[in-house]
């Protein structure tokens, strides 16, 4: 038994646990954060896993996090120093490129090279895109209403909501409507002719996600991906220098910084309950902790099947658990390179290859990635995201070597075939390493180490269920006042004292801290505390 | 005045005399307008006809069951009394597996020699009652002309706040549920409900026949419960085979029209909207014969009425590229074959013969027979949906011959080696499937047919050759379908209507659209 109590318990310190504790902690609360691995951050980790290279082994790069959350726990002063990079590029399998830039005039100038009808298209697209974006930035930060409610907090919110659909005009709530629920190919289609600009925009539309560029749903999460900002330019990426561990390094030292306590290599056994109310957790070594709040950032299937006895949750609300879907479809490759590849599609030396690279020539290629997954195999001919973050962050690689970050779309958490094993892995980098190669005559040659990493290995590690990068598929079923249950949208749960503070929860996921952020302020109200700024 | 002045004028013109159109046409004539029906064709029914297809065989050429059409629109305009007789009525739907078992969905709840597990037998009749309240909720809907967002009029707020009580009276439990899973893919909701693959690929494919979905689209809810909602409003007349097939039904609404004092035109195609004082004053027929009309109602599909017929010179640009990325190319082929013999489904009975038979022994296949057509192939393995009319309605062939129609998923408009290659290969293939489940049924075929999406827009000018005119998907549903704009049934051309399934609330034999077109053109003249 431990003698000490605390105000609140964070499960879990990945960056929505620490944003989470962070809060608390300003607001004075004694908060104790417990991590089952032996190092904080979760799947926002710089890891040295290959000599002195280190790898942003899961997450890599830094968007999506809230600005204002960065300034309220005050990130930079902690050592978090997002470099922006200019732009990216999709190689196609005839030689020919399409680079994209920050410079509104140059990438239109780089479009037209493929259709001047799309450079024109582009003006639109951008504009339309930006328009959600800052429909939807606002509601991140807030508790999403419910719908059912009769609350007067509820119904001013939904009212609220309405006000602001309203003040859109006609045609914008239309277009709203319409990008809520439409494929992204279908979304795309509506702008631009050329397959390549088209399957460039698309790539945003699947990543981390369980569906193909033609589903109905898929331009909603486009959007989740431009919802980012860093020094105030609306939909720019970075690199977290020293890699995405940097982020939870920062929001770590500012938890200490408020009081706040973290032990590592204390994975929780269970929460523990009493009488309908949390009350605590057991270790695995079967400590006891008490405390009067307990936030899990874990994902809603292991905080409630996993972590709660059964019996002490109602039986309608245990199936919607288990119906939440979680779904792998998503792999990861870290590669240590001896130099830097060439890839004769791009010009030498142009900013572009400072950015993210894709290859791919069509929509088709995707959706075709997409039925692989459905049928239970990795795609034979995935969508590739890969970066080399050690080009602008030299802290990366050792001298004139380079880390390359590839994320993989599409890999099943189960195989058709069966479990994964030593092989299947090893046959699954090969594909993705293939895949490079045929864009890199070099690339092979320089390759000094590769972490594979399938939905299941992310699972085993980092805990995230299925290894799925948002805790929950964004689709409308679990979205707003939808995620993760219908009912228990606003961070709390049926359990008294216990909240959700993980990705699993409005807005989702990405290393965005929206979800930690909203939990902690949920917490403060329920308590009756102001909420620091 | 202007010029030619025509020899005749109507209150209403009404283009197309399919179901709709004649629907349309028969509320206005029976509100006292004078109205003019134009069909292209040499007979009234568009796409809902009855066709004869091989000598002496004749068959409903799209749509094979009248499952749709409300009780009320059939009473309003006294259809029965119009000579409208049903064959039969409420019929058993029959889930064929390929081992020869299969479930039998009847008014009653399910048979049928495959097993089901215990949990499957006790979560069907819940999920059906629960669907049912949200059909019944979703079927208000369908009876309402779309309220427009965003304006300021009390009229479309009131609709709005009208619908937000509706969903709110379904209580807390169910406006949940229904808030969930109404964008959700039918998919993930049967494996959320049942076990057996039988099971729920015969539920899945009620959720996709004639859309351009699979069942792991997001959206096939809403698909299914749209089927649902006209269903239930069909009442005990639906799922029914209209004697003589579905050109009975526009047969009965051609009288009903013409008794309300319409009258009607066949073989006398539209070629213009015209249009004076920017606003629509008349047709001009292929013929050159020009016929003026106060109000223009068009039940072709948008893109033919709004781009073709009016044309893009008289609407603005943001509203023509609404109207070109419509969506409107159809993903359903229907097959036809004409048999000397009655066919054998193995472990069908007569009863279920005179049903519907379905070939979708589970999601995944229907998942990978969609899969094709998203690369412009028509499926290995179709999902298919059989009726044997013959069986109720022995007329439709010679005696002791038989027709099978099936709906075909899925069949591709743009089929990558084209339709004329692909017709019969693709016919061919789904006659070996067939024959899985029917032994011995090549054997029987004297003749056979089969209506690609490219076939049904040349036969009934139906652009893309889509049942719903243009996709049921949410982005073009509602206040969306067919776009902003035009979701009220006017254009943005005065005087200028649609009441087609192009829309609200969209195709299949239903007739609603007609009905609510008719509506609202009657309030606006009022």
């Amino acid at each position: 038994m431990s003698a000490t109590t605390h105000d609140a318990i964070v499960i879990g310190a990945g960056h929505n646990g620490l944003v989470a504790a962070c809060y608390l902690a300003r607001a004075g609360l004694k908060v104790l954060v417990l991590e089952r691995n032996d190092y904080v951050g979760g799947a926002a980790v710089s890891r040295q896993l290959y000599e002195n290279f280190t790898y942003s082994n899961c997450s890599y790069v830094c968007s999506l996090l809230r600005p204002e959350i960065m300034r309220a726990l005050e990130l930079p002063k902690y050592g978090l120093q997002i470099i922006p990079y200019d732009g990216g590029c999709t190689m196609m399998s005839d030689g020919g490129h399409l680079a994209i830039y920050d410079n509104h005039d140059a990438l239109r100038r780089e479009i037209a090279r493929h259709s001047p009808r799309d450079a024109e298209a582009y003006d639109r697209y951008s504009r339309d895109v930006m328009r959600q974006c800052k429909f939807i930035k606002p509601l991140l930060l807030r508790e999403p209403p419910d719908p059912t409610s009769f609350r007067p907090r509820d119904i001013a919110s939904l009212l609220d909501l309405g006000f602001r659909l309203n003040r859109l005009g006609s045609e914008r709530i239309y277009d709203t409507l319409r990008f809520w629920t439409m494929s992204a190919a279908d979304f795309l289609d509506e702008y631009f002719e050329s397959e390549i600009v088209k399957a460039h925009f698309a790539g945003s539309s699947i990543i981390g996600t369980a569906l193909g560029p033609r589903s109905p749903g898929t331009a909603y999460v486009l959007l989740h991906h431009y919802m980012g900002e860093i020094d105030d330019t609306v939909g720019a990426w970075g690199f977290a220098r020293g890699g995405m561990g940097a982020v939870s390094a920062a929001l770590a030292a500012s938890l200490q910084a408020s009081g706040g306590t973290i032990r590592t290599g204390a994975g929780i056994d269970r929460i523990l309950v009493r009488n309908g109310r949390a009350v605590g957790v057991v270790l695995h070594d079967g400590e006891e902790i008490r405390a009067s709040q307990v936030l899990s950032s874990m994902d809603v299937k292991r905080t409630f099947l996993e972590s709660v006895d059964e019996k002490e949750l109602p039986g309608e609300f245990v199936q919607q658990v288990r119906n939440f879907k979680i779904r792998g479809s998503s792999g990861k490759l870290n590669i240590a390179l001896d130099g830097l590849p060439v890839f004769p599609a791009i010009p030498a030396g142009a900013p572009c290859s400072r950015g993210d690279l894709h290859v791919t020539d069509t929509i088709e290629m995707m959706e075709r990635a997409y039925d692989d997954w459905k049928e239970g195999t990795w795609s034979r001919a995935p969508y590739i995201d890969m970066l080399i973050p050690s080009q602008i962050d030299p802290t990366m690689a050792p001298d004139g070597k380079q880390y390359m970050s590839v994320f993989v779309q599409y890999c099943p958490y189960e195989l058709a075939s069966g479990p994964w094993d030593a092989q299947k892995r090893q046959a699954f980098g090969d594909t993705v390493i293939d895949t490079i190669a045929r864009h890199s005559p070099n690339f092979k040659s320089l390759i000094l180490h590769a972490e594979v990493r399938t939905p299941w290995d992310i699972e085993r590690e980092v805990g995230l269920t299925e290894g799925n990068i948002f805790q929950g598929e964004l689709t409308m079923d679990q979205l707003l006042f939808n995620r993760p249950i219908p009912g228990y949208a606003q961070y709390r749960t049926p359990l008294q004292g216990l909240y959700l503070c993980g990705s699993s929860t409005h807005p989702g996921g990405g290393v965005m801290g929206a979800p930690g952020a909203n939990a902690a302020n949920a917490v403060l109200r329920d308590l009756g505390r102001t909420v620091p700024r | 005045m202007s010029a030619v002045q025509p020899a005749t004028s109507y209150d209403c013109i009404v283009i197309g005399g399919g179901h709709n159109g004649l629907v349309c046409a028969a509320y206005l004539a029976r509100a006292g307008r004078s109205v003019l029906v134009l069909e292209a064709a040499a007979q009234v029914g568009g796409a809902a006809v009855t066709h004869e297809f091989a000598p002496d065989y004749r068959v409903s050429a799209c749509a094979h069951i009248l499952h749709q059409m409300s009780a009320q629109l059939i009473d309003e305009l006294a259809l029965e009394a119009h000579g409208l007789r049903f064959a039969t009525t409420q019929m058993p739907t029959s889930a064929l597996s390929p081992d020869g078992d299969s479930i039998l969905f009847g008014p009653t709840g399910l048979s049928g020699s495959a097993r089901l597990s215990p949990r499957d037998a006790d979560a069907y009749p819940r999920f059906i009652e629960r669907l049912d309240r949200f059909a019944r909720l979703l079927g208000s809907i369908l009876e309402q002309e779309p309220p427009r967002l965003g304006t300021t009029e009390w009229s479309d707020r009131a609709a709005l706040l009208g619908l937000g009580w509706r969903v709110r009276r379904l209580g807390r439990r169910d406006m949940r549920e229904l808030l969930r899973i109404g964008a959700m893919n039918v998919y993930d909701l049967l494996q959320e409900q049942f076990e057996s693959p039988l099971l729920q690929g015969a539920l899945g494919l009620d959720a996709v026949l004639g859309t351009n979905f699979g069942p792991r689209s997001p959206g096939t809810v809403l698909t299914l419960l749209y089927r649902l909602a006209a269903q239930s409003g069909a009442g005990p007349r639906a799922l029914s085979q209209p004697l003589g097939g579905m050109g009975a039904v526009c047969d009965a609404l051609a009288r009903a029209a013409a008794a309300a004092g319409a009258t009607i035109r066949t073989d006398a195609a539209v070629a213009r909207v015209l249009v004076e004082n920017d606003s629509a004053c008349g047709v001009l027929l292929e013929s050159g014969e020009r016929v003026a009309g106060q109000a223009v109602i068009s039940s072709a599909d948008p893109k033919t009425t709004l781009l073709q017929l009016l044309g893009a010179e008289h609407l603005d640009t943001g509203f023509v590229r609404k109207v070109s990325h419509l969506r409107t190319n159809g993903l359903t082929a229907k097959l036809h074959l004409a048999l000397d013999s009655a066919p054998k489904f193995t472990g069908q009975d007569a009863a279920a013969l005179g049903g519907r038979l379905l070939v979708a022994p589970s999601l995944d296949y229907i998942e990978r027979a969609f899969n094709h057509s998203k690369y412009g192939e028509y499926s290995a393995a179709p999902a298919i949906e059989i009726t044997v009319p013959t069986v109720r309605d022995p007329a439709l062939a010679p005696a002791g011959g038989h027709v099978i129609s099936a709906i075909v998923q899925y069949a591709p408009y743009a089929l990558h080696d084209g339709w004329e290659a692909g017709r019969e290969r693709m016919a061919d293939q789904v006659i070996e499937v067939l024959e899985r489940y029917a032994p011995g049924l090549r054997s029987q075929v004297r003749a056979c047919e089969l209506l690609t999406p490219l076939d049904i827009e040349r036969k009934f000018r139906i652009t893309g050759g889509h049942w719903h005119h243009a996709e049921l998907a949410f982005d073009q549903f509602f206040m969306l379908r067919p776009v902003p704009g035009a979701a009220q049934y006017r254009t943005p051309l005065p005087g200028l209507y649609l009441c087609g399934a192009g829309s609200h609330p969209g195709g299949g034999v239903m007739g609603t659209a007609g009905r609510n077109a008719a509506r609202h053109v009657l309030a606006k003249a009022s």
